[in-house]
């Protein structure tokens, strides 16, 4: 079943024109994998699908909801979670605090967050500031955890991290979708990584929808054609 | 290093010793200085919850100081006079009855709290620094140009307002009323930081387009805490009229604003303790400078200087060595 459906986006920042036209759908259940080089539209669409930004012209359905003239704190109870790139935690607040905040009824409680991610609850009581990288970049995926969404975005939830660090963000991405069945749309430049854990992918090019297909399908002629490894 | 739940204790303490210690050696000026702290503390308890928690600069928080003030004043005034306030379309009278006073308070100037914030929370940064200020110097003018509750001489009380079982006129029982009142609303405003909706709050001052993107409204975060926090500064103006037996525009003039400000700054925005180590380093200020030179506020001008150079959390921060409220 569609759980996400955005049919030719057009979004503007001011009077540039950033979205020429993007298709996206997500089912439930899946991950995809939204691609493309940079400065291509990817970081866009996902503020446009999290109500950050407007499109004006298109359309957006979430859940058989038009998102269209929907604030982001709507969107967001509506079941959209998202971890944003360069991951932006609350500082000043602890661990725990950075999690009760924004927690939603559901599954997704302070224990089953903690059981998830077991550093982030030894780190409780401590200030997210003073966190590792590695850490706050659990945090902001446990954060959108505790909104319980049915669709978790993570942008560039890997950058700046440590290979080791990056591993085990993969394998929390993994046991995810292992475990919890919970439809993912990842921004990443791993294309290894992508390659292991999302079952479609959709290219951008130019702030339009160029290539959408089975992960299986992506070529090295395409990769080379529009992303360039 | 001190902790700042032992600093905050010892703080607590002194205030409370220090004038049971005057009153048994008979300084009764000391009791009626510690108790203008407590109420001036008051007030920035309630500015802190918005200044500290949710980030809300606002140079408007006298509006709420004076309207307790007023508040207290005309129920007070008439009930000196035996006029009432109004008769048709129907009676009501003066009160000298403290907690129906302090009720009256905190009601109208949470109402105001909702007017003013409900349409100043819409802009922000010095916008929301100028809408605030302009309100509350609509206000101060209003009260100068009414001239039925003495206009810009003020109003005058003669006897205090009464308490069930406390003689208010002793002083150290009134100041065991205002020290009651000021630990109970520090207990409150504790738990309300500590609370879901205060954590809320205090992301909302951090990242407000985040808190949205995870199902937060910030704007009616921070109109619920403007109005708590204005509610309590009704309180402590109810408590400051009391004590003067004295309402003037004054009270909502944007001067009053700054000082309650200065407050919780001196003593660490955020912190909760610090409008009281504020409004005591204020208080001390005024009573031992205030006698060498009419200029002293140069000083706490100086002093306030040095505050937000060297010591950004405050003199809290400062003995605590923790720059940041909430580490």
């Amino acid at each position: 079943m569609t759980l996400l459906q955005a049919e030719n986006l057009t979004t503007f920042y001011g009077a540039s024109q950033a979205l020429f036209g993007v298709d996206l759908t997500i089912s439930e259940g899946e991950v995809v994998a939204l691609m493309g080089r940079n400065g291509m539209g990817k970081t866009t669409t996902i503020a446009t699908i999290c109500r950050m930004l407007k499109h004006r012209e298109g359309t957006l359905e979430f859940a058989g909801q038009n998102l269209g003239q929907l604030p982001s704190h709507k969107a967001a109870r509506l079941g959209i979670g998202l971890v944003p790139e360069g991951r932006r935690c609350f500082p000043n607040l602890t661990v725990g605090e950075n999690l009760i905040a924004t927690a939603r009824p559901g599954d997704w409680t302070l224990e089953t967050v903690g059981k998830f991610f077991p550093r982030l609850a030894e780190r409780h009581g401590q200030m997210a500031s003073t966190l590792s990288g590695g850490e706050q970049q659990m945090l902001a995926i446990a954060r959108a955890l505790m909104t319980n969404p049915k669709l978790l975005i993570l942008d560039e939830a890997t950058e700046g991290l440590a290979p080791v660090v990056r591993q085990e963000i993969w394998q929390a991405i993994h046991r995810l979708k292992s475990e919890t069945g919970m439809a993912i749309l990842v921004v990443d430049k791993t294309l290894k990584e992508l390659r292991q854990v999302a079952d479609r992918a959709v290219i951008l090019e130019k702030g339009r929808t160029v290539w959408d297909g089975k992960m299986g399908d992506l070529t090295h002629d395409l990769t080379d054609q529009y992303l360039g490894v | 290093m001190i902790r700042e739940t032992h600093l905050n204790a010892t703080i607590w303490l002194l205030l409370l010793i220090v004038p049971l210690a005057a009153w048994q050696m008979g300084e009764i000026y000391t009791i009626t200085l510690a108790t203008k702290i407590c109420v001036l503390a008051l007030a920035g308890v309630g500015l802190n919850i918005a200044l500290g928690l949710g980030g809300m600069i606002s140079l408007g928080h006298a509006a709420f100081f004076g309207i307790g003030g007023y508040a207290m004043g005309i129920l007070a005034s008439h009930a000196q006079s035996y006029a009432p306030i109004m008769e048709t379309p129907f009676l009501i009278e003066g009160t000298k009855s403290m907690p129906v006073i302090w009720l009256l308070a905190i009601v109208t100037s949470g109402l105001a709290a909702l007017a003013i914030g409900a349409l100043s929370l819409r802009t922000n940064g010095a916008y929301f620094i100028m809408i605030t200020l302009a309100f509350g110097q609509m206000l101060y003018f209003f009260a100068i140009s009414w001239p039925a509750y003495g206009g810009e001489d003020g109003l005058a009380i003669y006897v205090r307002n009464e308490f069930p079982g406390l003689n208010t006129l002793v002083p150290i029982q009134f100041f065991a009323l205002c020290f009651l009142i000021l630990t109970a609303v520090i207990f409150l405003s504790s738990r309300l930081e500590n609370s879901r909706f205060g954590m809320a709050l205090q992301a909302t001052r951090q990242n407000e387009v985040r808190t949205r993107t995870v199902g937060l409204t910030p704007y009616k975060i921070r109109l619920i805490a403007f109005v708590i926090s204005g509610m309590i500064c009704g309180l402590a103006g109810a408590l400051s009229a009391d004590l003067n037996r004295f309402v003037s525009p004054v009270m909502l003039s944007w001067h009053t604003s700054g000082e309650i400000m200065i407050f919780v700054i001196l003593g660490g925005t955020g912190r909760l303790f610090a409008p009281l180590v504020g409004a005591a380093i204020y208080i001390m200020l005024e009573h031992f400078l205030g006698g060498i030179s009419d200029y002293w506020q140069i000083f706490l001008g100086l002093l306030l200087l040095m505050v937000v150079l060297f010591a950004p959390g405050g003199v809290i921060g400062l003995l605590t060595k923790r720059e940041a409220a909430h580490d």
